[in-house]
């Protein structure tokens, strides 16, 4: 009885929900939930062998190359999101206490850069570190150098800078709003009760801040893990990720169990490694509430 | 506070330094009279715009994205108008976990949608299409037409709608007459954020595009070839100026919703 009254209120709300609700259960549930099955299933040439197996995981963990892969695009990832939000935060502290009535022209003034195709922004590091590159050529010119420095291009370092870059408003964003929210009165009445000013930015404002820094941290960490295109246009073999590897069993090495079965593994690592930082962060997601 | 800011500041310009490093090529290198990108710069040309303008492929793929990007901003701001009107008014068993898992593609790295969706079309056997690129992108874009609207919805004045009830005109009449004027600035702002995320887009659009390229398929196939850099970094620019004229639009409209909505804060509730 109550149940069916339950029903009946909802329906008004399934109604409206229904259709991207049912939009995201086929093209989100379904393929993640087939993608899981297909990594059970093993690769014969032209067909698919149907009978339940490990032996894409097996594989997995015990080729060095795939074990390298995934290990370096977690390192990468991290360190990418380390820098990233370390970068980003003094940039958003001047933004919010200091920016006054420029606050949005700053803003903008960091946005602009991103406008432009996401592909060319990474594609155009490649020129400003490549052999000919805007580097080179410059330390050339100025007679610092003699032969052009092959180091910066192509590894995991240009993977770094590349990555920091595209998501440097991504960071930046979340961890401005979150000091915008802290009520400049805290400050005052810690200065005024005798708070040095770093005693007060530690004890006031970064844990106020943390919100957004955490917030900041996920947004960078979840889509570097898989990106493709950044270790592809400037990473050269030294900085491949675990994406490239994806690709190339599904398209040249025709083996789309094993490349389900590495994206199902990247997806459980960052699902793990994002739950385990929530969790040493809880007590300041708590505050908040 | 009396911390001396100029540190910070410094540290603001030479950031700056780094994030405008990659964009200023676009313009040096677009309008420079050499194959070649390298220094020094030999000289001004506008040849590279009009080779672009000569490029048939090109304008072929510009308008697979162009449609592409149309139709899944549409639809996605269609999903956010559903979402975010049963996520403001109503109340319903699975509440949480529906909008769980429409928000969910936010929190997935692209390749992983990418290819679970190419695997479902290999397995069903389909054929992938611009209709292919459009269903992964109106996925990825829906999140944000969601957030942008929940927005819109949750700031409108609820007594005016009882207002339209009261004063005899039906719930189909009130949200056409009444709600749908007031979230406009709202679904503009969702129809556009869908517009440049599905025109950017390249990984999933990689995976599942067909034979007709999306842009961004496109220009990837154009990364390989040095001598179309140039051509390439004239299209650069030609995208930075469209998206900032674009993006103006975009804040103009959403200058206007708040100012709309805003009503909400003295009006009782």
């Amino acid at each position: 009885m109550k149940v069916s009254i339950q029903i009946k209120q909802s329906l008004d709300g399934w109604r409206l929900i229904g259709t991207p609700f049912v939009f995201g259960l086929l093209l989100l549930l379904t393929p993640i939930f087939l993608m899981v099955l297909l990594s059970f299933w093993t690769q014969d040439y032209l067909d698919l062998n149907r009978t339940f197996t490990l032996a894409n995981y097996k594989e997995i963990f015990s080729h060095p190359v795939f074990i390298t892969l995934i290990k370096r695009s977690v390192n990468i990832s991290l360190f990418v999101t380390a820098l990233t939000v370390l970068l980003a935060f003094p940039v958003a502290y001047y933004i919010s206490f200091y920016g006054g009535k420029r606050k949005s022209l700053l803003l903008f003034l960091i946005t602009i850069p991103f406008w432009t195709s996401y592909l060319l922004r990474i594609f155009l590091w490649k020129i400003i570190l490549g052999y000919n590159g805007v580097i080179n050529s410059g330390l050339i010119s100025l007679n610092f150098i003699q032969e052009p420095l092959t180091f910066i291009l192509y590894n995991s370092n240009a993977v770094v800078l590349a990555l920091a870059h595209a998501w440097a408003p991504f960071a930046i964003f979340p961890i401005y709003v979150s000091l915008e929210k802290i009520d400049r009165s805290l400050l005052e009445a810690g200065r005024d009760l005798g708070d040095t000013a770093i005693r007060s930015f530690f004890r006031i404002t970064l844990p106020l801040a943390m919100p957004g820094i955490i917030a900041a941290s996920l947004i960078v960490f979840i889509p570097t893990i898989g990106d493709y295109v950044t270790p592809k246009l400037v990473g050269g073999t030294e900085g491949m990720m675990v994406a490239n590897m994806i690709q190339v069993q599904f398209s040249k090495a025709n083996n789309a169990p094993l490349a389900a079965a590495l994206a199902l593994v990247s997806l459980s690592i960052v699902v793990l490694i994002s739950l385990v930082f929530l969790f040493l962060n809880r007590k300041y997601l708590r505050r908040q509430i | 506070m009396k911390t001396n800011s100029r540190p910070l500041l410094f540290f603001l310009i030479i950031y700056l330094g780094f994030l405008y490093a990659p964009v200023v090529l676009l313009p040096l290198f677009a309008f420079n009279d050499s194959a070649i990108i390298a220094f020094p710069l030999s000289g001004f040309t506008t040849d590279w715009f009009s080779w672009l303008m000569e490029d048939e492929s090109l304008f072929g793929a510009l308008k697979n994205s162009v449609l592409i990007a149309v139709t899944a901003s549409f639809i996605s701001t269609i999903f956010g108008v559903l979402t975010a009107r049963a996520m403001a008014r109503h109340r319903f068993m699975g509440k949480q976990s529906m909008f769980g898992l429409i928000m969910a593609p936010l929190f997935l790295p692209e390749i992983i949608v990418g290819v679970s969706i190419l695997i479902v079309l290999m397995q069903l056997g389909l054929a992938l299409s611009l209709w292919t690129v459009i269903a992964g992108h109106v996925l990825l874009a829906t999140p944000f037409s969601v957030s942008i609207l929940t927005t819109a919805f949750n700031n409108l004045d609820r007594s005016l709608e009882e207002a339209s009830l009261d004063l005899g005109e039906n719930r189909i009449g009130t949200f056409f007459r009444v709600i749908l004027p007031l979230v406009t600035p709202g679904l503009i702002s969702s129809l556009l954020i869908g517009f440049t995320i599905s025109l950017d887009e390249f990984v999933i659009a990689f995976f599942l595009t067909g034979t007709d390229p999306t842009l961004p398929v496109y220009i990837w196939s154009l990364l390989r070839f040095p001598s179309k850099l140039p051509v390439v970094m004239a299209l650069g620019f030609i995208l930075l100026v469209v998206s900032l004229v674009l993006l103006g639009i975009f804040e103009f409209y959403r200058r206007r919703s708040e100012a709309l909505t805003s009503g909400k804060e003295n009006s009782g509730i």
